[in-house]
């Protein structure tokens, strides 16, 4: 409409180029430094979350790194180990009795009770350990160090706090009278925590490990690493290199990108209908958690390796049959060699999301219970997000710190495996 | 070469994975599924179990308690678990149910009892309310107050606006979501209570029972009542930071954090250990597990297991559970269920 009308303007005042363009610059200027800004905001935005996140974390779980101990003078009373049944004496019965010659005055049943629970229940293994591994003690005294009870624990810790009203404090009075002492007669420390990270499960925080979800995590990751990688691999393959582009593989491209965006319970869910209830494979296994995350990986390994050959070039490929290789030579020799680190890449990250997974384990029976340590890919296991979902479920004040504690092990493991996964790609990855 | 030696090792890796499928088909420890009421104490027996005998440890699902009957209840075999625990009685329905799948010997034993508290901040003021003003307060729909036999949503802000000596401050309950069992207890235990003090509510339950249910177990979803998730730690953590709010949780969370929270009377009855026991703080449940006695010889332990349990080391007034916050049975009732668990008496009914 206005057309006519422009065109005579710039007939009677005819603007150059440059002109347009210096009277637009420092608007363009203003433009560029404003998405600039923005992008930086968008990165200091992530950095401070991702900031608050690692400190509250560490801040809450590095006082599980150390647990309190008590000092105790233990008479290996020849009476009460009978040579014949060492390994069911009353250990409890020694410690009691080192626990009463300390504090004399605690003579009622309610005092002994609140006294004998300043030692954990754990303790009398580790003595029967000791006693079992030199029996030669036995008739003397020794001072040992014992395992204290989780109150104990958080209250030389801090976590519980002193100068709470008598009626209402978890310690009050005496117990708290007896452990200045034991302070004073430089009886309790806190040591390095070694049962965190060489225990399995336990309902006693002071006992409580995640070594067996440590164990449960790696056998579960063998299963989908020995699982997807190869399937993953050889689907995307011969996608990628033979199948012939057509409706039908359009269709399966199609299916696998919406199975990576499928919820992870879902794949929960086929694993109980099949491999559970069809196949009969055992509950809480690590072969069944392995095969349902096998089933989640796949896609995204696939998706992965298949943009890693899409970026081979295809000189490569034409270079390669020219010189009279056949179609495998050409990819099993070239191709794939060249492909190999990001296919690596993909898959490091899609075990990384396995590790990180619970839905899918809850319906195949591996969110439990489990002190035993597993060893072998059909023991029951659990996995060390679940061990972190049952902490912090937990009534016990000592597990808020090693919940934390155990979410600081996870967030290492995933650390160091997207490390790797950068340091693949930067050492390995060639550009074109 | 090589590519076949990669290939030949990763089927062997396969074949070797499924053999060890196949060895592991005979379980030899027990499993365990069922309320997560039950489950800090099932875990407890379990660990000392495995320590001090020779059996492996037990493995314990938490699946919440009907999960964990419908997990049960589907056969007799080692693929289904061999016990399970319950926040509540077993039902009529799901009695029948095990029956028809061949689950037809169960033994029945009731282990405690647990409180569901309502709890405040340590350094609020005390809240002393009955079940009258708790169905009040959280209902979806109460009683016209101008005294009509009708229903008008819950417009009670402020708990003094239901009874002026209530405090001054906003209702706010952060409380377990409905799939969770706590809340089953609460609506059954508070809410039907403080619905049926009112006369005409009452008289309905007889007439439609349907209706009656509605307003009974209706929770309000106006902000006042929060679900916060089976987490009751986080509830706990909450309410520290929270003065004016309440949160409704089992008895053994107010236990363990005695000196950060402080538990509401009520019907002036506070929840303590003792009042709990003596069954003189009405909001309380009876906890049990169930046992497949088919299972009994075949999976080793069970027998031993339900012994380590109702020992009264374990169950006893200064036993390890009570420590964790497990709420005794009274003598009587600690003869008849320790005796079955010992003897491995079955129920024939749910009377």
């Amino acid at each position: 409409m206005n057309n006519p009308q422009s065109m005579m303007d710039r007939k009677e005042n005819p603007l150059k180029a440059i002109d347009i363009v210096r009277k637009g610059l420092g608007k363009r200027y203003r433009a560029e430094r404003r998405f600039r800004r923005y992008g930086l905001f968008a990165i200091s935005a992530t950095l401070f979350f991702l900031f608050i996140l690692f400190a509250s974390i560490i801040s809450n779980g590095y006082t599980a790194l150390q647990q309190t101990y008590i000092r105790l003078d233990i008479f290996y009373d020849a009476e009460i180990l009978n040579r014949e049944a060492l390994a069911s004496a009353d250990y409890e019965g020694l410690i009691k009795e080192s626990l009463l010659k300390l504090f004399p005055e605690a003579q009622s049943r309610e005092d002994k009770r609140v006294l004998f629970r300043l030692v954990s229940s754990g303790a009398s293994f580790e003595l029967r350990k000791r006693v079992l591994d030199h029996p030669e003690i036995i008739g003397r005294t020794e001072s040992f160090w014992v395992l204290a009870d989780d109150d104990v624990d958080m209250l030389m810790k801090g976590h519980i706090r002193r100068d709470i009203d008598e009626s209402g404090g978890r310690f009050s009075g005496k117990p708290l009278e007896w452990m200045d002492r034991l302070k004073k007669e430089e009886r309790i420390e806190k040591r390095f925590n070694r049962i965190l990270f060489s225990q399995g499960d336990s309902r006693e925080p002071e006992l409580a490990g995640v070594w067996g979800a440590v164990m449960g995590s790696f056998l579960t990751l063998v299963i989908t690493l020995v699982l997807s990688f190869p399937i993953g691999v050889a689907a995307a393959v011969y996608l990628e290199e033979f199948a012939p582009k057509n409706r039908w593989t359009d269709l399966i491209e199609i299916n696998i990108n919406n199975l990576a965006a499928v919820p992870s319970i879902v794949f929960g869910l086929l694993g109980l209908a099949i491999f559970l209830n069809f196949f009969g494979l055992p509950r809480s296994a690590p072969i069944v958690g392995g095969l349902v995350l096998s089933l989640m990986t796949l896609p995204v390994i696939i998706i992965a390796a298949r943009s890693a050959l899409k970026s081979v070039p295809p000189s490569i490929r034409e270079a390669a049959l020219g010189v009279g290789a056949s179609k495998m030579q050409m990819v099993t020799h070239h191709v794939i060699p060249l492909a190999i680190p990001g296919m690596l890449t993909g898959t490091i990250i899609g075990m990384a999301r396995a590790l990180g997974e619970t839905a899918p384990l809850l319906m195949i029976g591996m969110v439990a219970f489990i002190v035993d340590i597993p060893t072998g890919f059909t023991d029951s296991a659990t996995v060390l997000p679940v061990q972190i979902y049952l902490w912090a479920d937990s009534p016990e004040r000592a597990f808020v710190e090693r919940t934390s504690a155990a979410v600081i092990v996870l967030l290492t493991f995933l650390v160091v495996m997207n490390a790797t996964a950068v340091i693949l790609r930067k050492r390995f990855e060639r550009r074109w | 070469m090589k590519k076949w030696i990669v290939l030949s090792l990763t089927i062997g890796f396969l074949l070797s994975g499924f053999v060890g499928v196949f060895a592991g088909a005979a379980r030899d420890s027990i499993s365990i599924v069922g309320s997560s009421t039950v489950y800090p104490f099932a875990t407890v027996v379990a660990e000392r179990f495995g320590k001090g005998t020779q059996f492996k440890t037990p493995k314990i699902e938490s699946t919440g308690t009907g999960g964990g009957f419908k997990l049960f209840c589907a056969g007799v075999g080692v693929e289904h678990p061999d016990i399970t625990n319950a926040s509540r009685r077993m039902k009529q329905s799901e009695f029948e149910i095990c029956g028809k799948n061949g689950v037809t010997e169960i033994v029945e034993v009731k282990i405690g009892y647990d409180g569901i508290v309502i709890a405040n901040a340590k350094s609020a003021p005390l809240l002393k309310i009955n079940r009258k003003e708790l169905f009040l307060a959280l209902a979806k729909e109460v009683p016209d107050p101008k005294g009509d036999q009708a229903l008008i949503p819950n417009p009670y802000k402020m708990w003094k606006e239901i009874n002026p000596e209530l405090p001054g401050v906003k209702i706010e309950v952060l409380g377990p979501p409905p799939t969770s069992g706590t809340r089953d207890a609460f609506v059954e235990l508070v809410m039907e209570e403080g619905a049926n003090s009112f006369a005409w509510i009452k008289e309905l339950a007889k007439r439609d029972a349907k209706k009656h249910k509605a307003i009974a177990n209706g929770i309000r979803e106006d902000g006042a009542y929060i679900e916060a998730g089976e987490n009751d730690n986080l509830i706990v953590q909450k309410l520290a930071a929270n003065k004016n709010a309440f949160g409704i949780f089992g008895f053994s969370f107010l236990d363990q954090n005695i000196d950060k929270i402080k538990g509401s009377m009520i019907e002036s009855v506070a929840p303590t250990f003792e009042n709990i026991a003596s069954g003189k703080y009405s909001v309380s449940r009876p906890l049990y597990f169930y046992v497949k006695k088919a299972h009994v010889g075949v999976i080793p332990g069970i027998q031993e297991y339900a012994g380590e349990f109702s020992s009264e080391k374990a169950w006893g007034s200064n036993g390890y559970l009570i420590e964790k916050g497990l709420i005794p049975l009274p003598e009587d009732e600690k003869k008849v269920f320790g005796n079955a668990a010992k003897s491995m008496a079955v129920i024939k009914s749910l009377k």
